[in-house]
């Protein structure tokens, strides 16, 4: 099986690559990489004006099932990262029951293979049932596909259970991803702790609950020596903490999401309940140092945190929502309107934060990048399309966003998984 | 003028000529209440709801009554006694509300941000009636018309509003309206319920009370709640009321004429001192009897203000 892309710019900071090419694939993998190949046996896909990356990683997603198959299953899951132009999605382990086993790994993977879409990545627990106690099957689960660890949606609370993780998971290079909250600061917090929460009178979660974590984290990987990445961050001060540590040394990473670098607390005023997410919209100010902290290399990666919730769910008073919002449909657009045609930084670099450097941080192998022997994962973009956001055409199960009606320039055109068109607009 | 607004969610979002008009309609109904026969027929023929999530004796009563006045008839629901209490959705329950078609749904909810949220499913009118920490405006108003009764204006007045600051309604409510008709307002309590960025609202702050007191035309005590203690807010009651609370000798920092203000229920001996809230100076019971009049220029406004739609609008002949 052969499939031709034809005069794309194609962009792989892997290999320093910003030109127009041609690209072939051959069995799922890249064969060549030039300015012009003609092969009269493949498929071809006409690319001018288009531009052709490594495959986009979303390093952060909530599937929902096993559990809570009504909000999104494996395969709507994989439909909406397709649809959003991610050749990989890597999942969280907060489902019901929680992924802290092979076994329930091996489920995982078996319902992402049945669908058949995106390759799934599952993300273990790092302790039993979540609960913050005793490690969960680590070694099982790393021997089953899991790529990483976490608790996500809590933080891993003790510090010594932290040291262990992070010295456990080192022997298989594996990072620790974690939810950076200190529960006590954050208790009965619904948004962000400032002017709109007392003008709202809404509990507020400080910007310092998840800044103290944060440098506990780095403090502790910094001490042990192995790899830590900091989920979804969001407040200035995680970020001066992350430039420091990686200042000093020490293994850290993070990620960034689209909402927390587009939208503001001030999206509260309306008491809309897809404006909770946790943590929270931030500041002004925060958003800001996101922004910088994009620009000059300190966030590593770009990740949705895709949160799916029903309808009714989410149709209740804003103290009782459930915190989250999908973000797989809209990551990629809202990542090139605020960021590349924004003027912030070049498209080569939303390529490294959505693929190579995803793939850098699990350490995938034969993922983000576009050189001869890769997988043949493609996301082929247009920068210029204007599209307005229509969650009602969400592939996903779930329809909680803040960003409905919004009008974005740039969007994906194709995605393409192991050398197969998935989706394509 | 009629109001520009169906719904009175907060006082954030009225303007001074707004605030005005209920204020100036609510003097013009006092009157009604001091008639031997208390009725009027404005409403007649209107379906008000009051919808309660919370316990509330004097805000329920007053709307009750304002509305009953007013020739209207009330449905109380609470939740101790309605499906709430089997589990359904509060979207539920207002739903189910709408079918009867109410003209009027007064709610009073522990979540700030209900009253919004009503809003946008309710064909009527929704009043809040106070919603978390976020606004009760029908206090406002009625502390309003006090103060204008008291003292004859609000336009310069100084307003020492004292206690939790941070999980206070009527401190938010009366701030907007405050510094919308020219006040200067003054808030005084422990730095641990003061919220984050009050200020940004035209507020002064201060931890002392004397500062905001002195000087003042108004002092208003706020409402402390015991379970404050369990969260490490303040130490005791008792060390609270011997910083925070309204003592003779605080109130001599205050003008000579001023008045003592308090939303209820009240702590005798904890936030305000049991000779202080029975003196001359003390507008206590003048507020509670202002809330209903407020109550009715508010219903008066949003409900009767405007004709009926539909084909009765000519009314009964």
């Amino acid at each position: 099986m052969k499939l031709l892309i034809k005069n794309a710019r194609a962009i792989d900071p892997s290999q320093g690559l910003d030109d127009t090419r041609d690209l072939l694939i051959v069995d799922g993998k890249i064969a060549r990489v030039e300015p012009s190949i003609s092969d009269g046996e493949a498929e071809v896909l006409e690319a001018v004006g288009l531009v052709v990356t490594p495959g986009f990683i979303d390093m952060h997603v909530h599937l929902r099932e096993p559990g809570r198959e009504d909000k999104e299953t494996i395969k709507s899951g994989c439909e909406a990262a397709a649809a959003g132009g991610f050749t990989s999605i890597c999942c969280m382990p907060n489902t019901n029951p929680v992924n802290d086993t092979r076994a329930v790994t091996d489920f995982i993977l078996a319902r992402a293979k049945e669908s058949g879409i995106v390759n799934v990545f599952p993300i273990g627990a790092v302790t039993r049932g979540q609960e913050g106690r005793l490690l969960a099957d680590v070694g099982e689960m790393r021997e089953a596909g899991c790529v990483a660890i976490s608790d996500d949606g809590k933080p891993v609370w003790n510090a010594l259970i932290m040291r262990r993780a992070l010295e456990y998971a080192g022997m298989w290079n594996m990072p620790v991803i974690d939810h950076c909250e200190d529960l006590h600061l954050a208790e009965g917090g619904v948004m962000n702790e400032g002017y709109y929460s007392t003008a709202l009178g809404l509990r507020g979660i400080p910007a310092m609950a998840e800044d103290i974590m944060v440098q506990r984290d780095i403090t502790v990987a910094g001490a042990v020596g192995q790899h830590l990445h900091v989920a979804h961050l969001s407040t200035a001060g995680a970020m001066a903490a992350v430039r420091d540590g990686k200042r000093r040394g020490i293994k850290v990473t993070c990620e960034v999401t689209p909402h927390h670098f587009a939208l503001t607390d001030k999206e509260v005023s309306s008491y809309d309940t897809s404006t909770k997410m946790n943590p929270p919209l931030r500041s002004e100010a925060d958003r800001q140092v996101l922004l910088a902290g994009i620009k000059d290399g300190t966030v590593d990666c770009i990740a949705s945190d895709h949160a799916p919730h029903t309808f009714d769910d989410k149709n209740v008073e804003y103290d009782y929502a459930p915190f989250g919002i999908v973000g797989l449909e809209t990551a990629v657009s809202l990542a090139l309107d605020r960021l590349v045609n924004s003027g912030l930084i070049p498209m080569s670099r939303l390529v490294a934060l959505m693929s190579s450097n995803p793939a850098r941080v699990l350490g995938l192998k034969g993922k983000g990048s576009l050189r001869v022997g890769s997988d043949a994962d493609v996301t082929v973009l247009n920068p210029q399309k204007k599209v307005t956001v229509d969650s009602e055409r969400f592939k996903s199960k779930s329809h909680n966003t803040p960003f409905n009606g919004w009008k974005l320039k740039g969007a994906p055109a194709a995605t393409i998984v192991a050398g197969r068109i998935v989706w394509r607009e | 003028m009629p109001l520009r607004t169906r719904h009175l969610l907060g006082i954030e979002h009225l303007d001074k000529d707004e605030i005005e008009t209920i204020l100036d309609t609510a003097d013009s109904f006092k009157e009604v209440l001091s008639r031997e026969i208390k009725k009027v027929p404005t409403l007649r023929g209107k379906t008000v709801v009051t919808l309660f999530y919370e316990p509330s004796t004097r805000t329920r009563t007053s709307f009750e009554m304002a509305a009953k006045i007013l020739s209207a008839d009330t449905v109380s629901i609470a939740t101790t006694t309605s499906s709430v209490q089997k589990g359904e959705t509060l979207v539920d329950t207002v739903r189910n509300l709408e079918a009867m078609m109410p003209d009027c749904v007064i709610v009073r909810h522990p979540c700030a941000g209900v009253p919004d949220m009503l809003s946008r499913i309710c064909r009527g009118s929704v009043i809040n009636a106070g919603d978390g920490a976020h606004e009760h405006p029908t206090q406002a108003l009625l502390d309003a018309m006090t103060m204008r009764e008291k003292k004859g204006r609000i336009q310069g007045l100084r307003v020492a509003i004292v206690g939790d600051i941070r999980h206070s309604r009527v401190a938010r409510s009366n701030i907007h309206l405050l510094k919308k008709l020219g006040a200067d307002v003054n808030v005084a309590g422990p730095s641990t319920l003061i919220p984050p960025d009050i200020d940004k609202l035209g507020a002064g702050v201060t931890t002392e009370p004397i500062k905001a007191i002195r000087d003042a035309d108004v002092v208003m005590m706020l409402r402390i709640q015991q379970e404050r203690m369990d969260k490490s807010f303040f130490p005791t009651l008792r060390e609270f009321a011997m910083l925070y609370g309204l003592t003779r000798e605080k109130m001599k920092h205050a003008r000579p004429d001023a008045i003592i203000m308090h939303p209820g229920p009240m702590n005798r001996g904890v936030e305000i001192d049991h000779e202080l809230a029975d003196s001359n100076a003390s507008v206590i019971l003048d507020q509670v009897q202002n809330g209903v009049a407020v109550r009715m220029a508010v219903l008066y406004l949003l409900v009767g203000g405007n004709p009926a739609q539909g084909p009765s609008t000519g009314g009964p002949s």
